[in-house]
């Protein structure tokens, strides 16, 4: 018997489909025949792996829409922001999974479930360096607070006695003060600013932070903080292109610094396809900054690099932004808006950073 | 012995994947565990990720035929969870002392390591899903997870009638089963 007649013979079998007559010369079949009998019981342990695996992911799914209903109601305590022990747990829980997954050589696509997002998710934390500057230059910060002071004396920009402890990037998606980053940027804060080119800082705090996506959204709370009208640039809901030209602009020093490159890959680390791998030379700091294409369309955000490789650089779909946007709609009411008149087309590129620049904020938190 | 039938009820339930049984275990065991965990150093996302997960050793559980409960289920649920999350805190070697049980409790330690055993099974295969690719991947879950029908199948991924779709699928199980197989018994 050809083996592939055989696997369908013990799917009917299984699943009752076959005549009594059938079973009972299936049956004989597998008494007489050892090999045969073998490949029998293998199929169905295989087929039992196979069911369990389909019923464990309705389950899953139940589960959730039973806990998203139950936090909805408020029976379920819930805060926003997940806290450090949750990565940890998630990385101790699935570190099984890693090995594994090291194992089979050449995984190459992530899979929906979110058991895997999660697990790539928790890679990140041990081989890629999230790109945020723990070790804060204090002296050129200073020096800076000073050059600003001396170019507009009348502003009071320095908050009092606000002692950062790491620094990252972040940029305006809404003029009405919501400020994109990572996730890991603020996970762990307790008191965040943010701070334009010009040095104003404002009060901000998250509204929305994800790990698994690694974004957070930040709403601008200071009331010193002036309404923009019109963002110049816009997001792309579409893939970019491998060897596209990109620019970033970020804050890996306290003066924005530019930095241009290509993309390289159009999926991120071991594979993940909701981010990129590009080109570049980025440095703590540069966390949360746009990845931008030369339209001035915003194509993703810079969230790690590759520790042991050089410009092997990671930055999350802009695409993901838009989930985002979904998620905070649904869970806080909050209606974000990004900007949809682009106005950076065509400009030269020192034109277009000269009308970015300025959305672009240092995020900044103890 | 009213509660008994209403939990072996809601264990019926749980193990059809009904979701209003998800949710009545939900409603009568979920704060007790948070307040457990929170109480031994947890974070309450910790004890959604812990509860959610002794839901899907109770639910292998309650699928077994053999299964029985011979304790209140508050009872059983709260000791899985105690069990998960000392394995947790000993993991990351934050477990100073034993925690001391507030509440009666009774030995699990068997589902666990079994449960642990067959999410590693869980994982292998996923994992193998994953490495097979498109169409495969599609197209033994349209089969094999959403259960549709060959006919559907050879509609769905434009094959000319179902028996084509059949050899494809068979081909696609081979390939599946090599790997599948090739690391399952590597890592026992």
């Amino acid at each position: 018997m050809e083996e592939n007649l055989l696997l369908d013979a013990i799917e009917r079998y299984r699943n009752g489909e076959m005549s009594d007559e059938e079973k009972i010369s299936f049956e004989e079949l597998r008494k007489i025949n050892s090999n045969i009998d073998k490949i029998v019981v293998d199929h169905n342990f295989f087929l039992d792996e196979l069911e369990r695996m389909s019923d464990l992911k309705s389950l899953k799914h139940n589960l959730d829409n039973v806990e998203s209903k139950l936090i909805n109601e408020g029976f379920i305590p819930h805060n926003g922001g997940k806290a450090k022990s949750k990565v940890i747990f998630l990385w101790n829980k699935y570190r099984r999974t890693i090995a594994v997954a090291a194992a089979i050589a050449g995984v190459v696509s992530l899979s929906t479930a979110s058991l895997i997002s999660k697990y790539s998710e928790n890679k990140k934390v041990g081989v890629i360096t999230p790109l945020v500057d723990n070790k804060l230059n204090q002296f050129e910060h200073k020096l800076n607070q000073i050059e600003h002071k001396l170019n507009d004396a009348t502003l009071a920009s320095a908050k009092p006695k606000f002692e950062a402890n790491f620094r990252a990037t972040g940029f305006l998606v809404d003029g009405n003060g919501y400020i994109i980053t990572n996730a890991h940027v603020v996970q762990n804060a307790k008191n965040l600013i943010v701070e334009n080119k010009k040095g104003d800082q404002f009060y901000a705090s998250p509204v929305y932070s994800n790990i698994t996506t690694d974004l957070a959204i930040l709403k601008i709370t200071d009331s010193l903080f002036k309404k923009v009208n019109e963002l110049p640039y816009t997001f792309t809901k579409s893939s970019a292109e491998l060897a596209e030209p990109i620019f970033t602009l970020g804050y890996p020093r306290e003066e924005v610094v530019y930095g241009e490159g290509y993309l390289s890959a159009k999926s991120g680390y071991y594979g993940d396809t909701t981010s990129y791998q590009i080109s570049i030379s980025v440095n703590p700091g540069n966390s949360g900054g746009p990845v931008i294409d030369k339209d001035g369309e915003i194509i993703g955000i810079i969230s790690s690099k590759e520790t042991n490789a050089d410009g092997v650089v990671f930055a999350i779909k802009s695409k993901n932004i838009y989930n985002a946007l979904r998620e905070i709609k649904k869970d806080n009411d909050i209606n974000i808006k990004l900007p949809t008149r682009n106005s950076l087309k065509d400009l030269s590129r020192v034109k277009q950073i000269k009308k970015l620049e300025d959305f672009i904020y240092k995020v900044k938190g103890n | 012995m009213k509660t008994y039938d209403h939990e072996e009820a809601l264990l019926k339930g749980l193990a059809a994947n009904d979701s209003n049984s998800i949710e009545t275990i939900y409603r009568e065991n979920y704060l007790a565990i948070q307040a457990f965990i929170v109480k031994n150093s947890g974070h309450p996302d910790d004890a959604r990720d812990i509860f959610q997960e002794a839901m899907i050793v109770l639910f292998e559980k309650a699928k077994s035929s053999s299964f029985t409960l011979s304790c209140q289920l508050q009872t059983y649920l709260y000791s899985i969870c105690r069990r998960l999350w000392l394995k947790k805190l000993q993991r990351q070697n934050r477990l100073g002392r034993e925690i001391e049980p507030d509440h009666q409790v009774v030995a699990v330690e068997d589902e666990i390591s079994l449960h642990e055993k067959m999410n590693s099974d869980i994982v292998l295969m996923e994992n193998a899903m994953m490495k097979l690719g498109e169409p495969c991947k599609s197209l033994l879950e349209a089969f094999y997870i959403e259960k549709r029908s060959m006919p559907e199948i050879a509609a769905l991924f434009g094959y000319t009638n179902a028996d084509n779709a059949k050899t494809q699928k068979y081909k696609c199980l081979v390939r599946l089963k090599k790997i599948f197989f090739t690391h399952y018994k590597n890592t026992d």
